[in-house]
């Protein structure tokens, strides 16, 4: 409990952790779980369809490989604008917390194209259990990345205002792990569904 | 904590930092990662081997992003075991969902 007068900012368990850091990674913990659910009923139902369009006819590779690289930068972008912010750099971390939103926002419109095009072809929710699993799992990321952006967008709002200062980065710390583990997410989609098929 | 400091753990909740220039190392090994997986599903010859060389490039990015830009590597271990069993119970659910729903009636068709 010493630490806490040291540091008004943060609130110290028992264990000496910060208890917003132990309850933002237990929510990770769990969130592990929630899409663990969504990716379990998209292996299940794989290749069960009975009527197409079928993954390997519709999902476009080089198209989301410019996509996943796109998120893939966004958290370096994270990185270095939580750099900034803890070195006290208003510019940097403007700069960097500018461009996680920005990258976001291009992740997203890949995003809204690929649903966009999928049910031009005939693909959507109700078309077949791929459609179903497909847009449930990739809808709930894409969820993911919109409540990101919009938490990302506040706190740049909080940076220019400079009410961020070094003592108060460990808000842009935890923002910081919600978006990577968007990004970890990803990466296992991105290989399970779309490479995998 | 200084800029071109390099990577090293505190182990008391804070997290670890790293240099920028280090920061900048992992996401060029992630691009590269992803170039690979890429280049890998369109070489027909390594279809037979396709699952498990994407599942294991696939865990490599995934652990960079959770080591260091998620600063577990550097960071409290509670936090690790934290996340871990989450993840482990999710893999877990996967595996044992897939191989009943998905692999067992598959097999049992061909036999």
């Amino acid at each position: 409990m010493a630490n806490a007068a040291a540091a008004p900012h943060e609130h110290y368990t028992s264990t000496g952790l910060d208890s917003w850091k132990v309850g933002f990674w237990t929510f990770i913990g769990s969130e592990c779980l929630f899409f663990g659910s969504l990716i379990s009923t998209y292996m299940v139902y794989k290749g069960a369809s009975i009527t197409g369009p079928y993954p390997h006819e519709i999902l476009d590779i080089p198209l989301t490989s410019i996509s996943t690289f796109v998120l893939l930068m966004s958290s370096t972008a994270m990185v270095l604008g939580l750099d900034g912010v803890q070195r006290g750099s208003k510019k940097l971390a403007l700069i960097w917390l500018g461009m996680v939103i920005l990258l976001g926002c291009t992740f997203l419109g890949f995003q809204v194209y690929e649903f966009n095009h999928f049910v031009h072809e005939g693909l959507t929710l109700h078309t077949n259990v791929f459609g179903s699993s497909f847009f449930v799992l990739t809808g709930f990321h894409g969820a993911h990345v919109t409540v990101g952006v919009i938490w990302l967008t506040i706190l740049w709002f909080r940076v220019l205002m400079g009410k961020l200062p070094p003592q108060k980065s460990l808000q842009v710390e935890i923002a910081g792990l919600y978006w990577h583990f968007v990004d970890i997410v990803w990466i296992v989609i991105f290989t399970l569904v779309y490479l995998i098929q | 904590m200084s800029h071109s400091e390099t990577a090293h753990g505190h182990g008391d909740g804070h997290g670890g930092h790293a240099s920028v220039g280090f920061y900048w190392m992992i996401a060029i090994i992630l691009t590269v990662i992803t170039a690979v997986e890429v280049a890998v599903f369109y070489i027909p010859a390594l279809h037979p081997v396709l699952p498990p060389v994407l599942l294991i490039l696939s865990a490599a990015k995934f652990a960079l992003v959770v080591m260091f830009f998620m600063h577990l590597k550097f960071d409290s271990k509670v936090f690790s075991g934290v996340f871990l069993a989450g993840l482990a119970i999710a893999t877990f659910m996967v595996s044992a969902l897939f191989l009943l729903y998905h692999w067992l009636p598959a097999v049992e068709a061909k036999l």
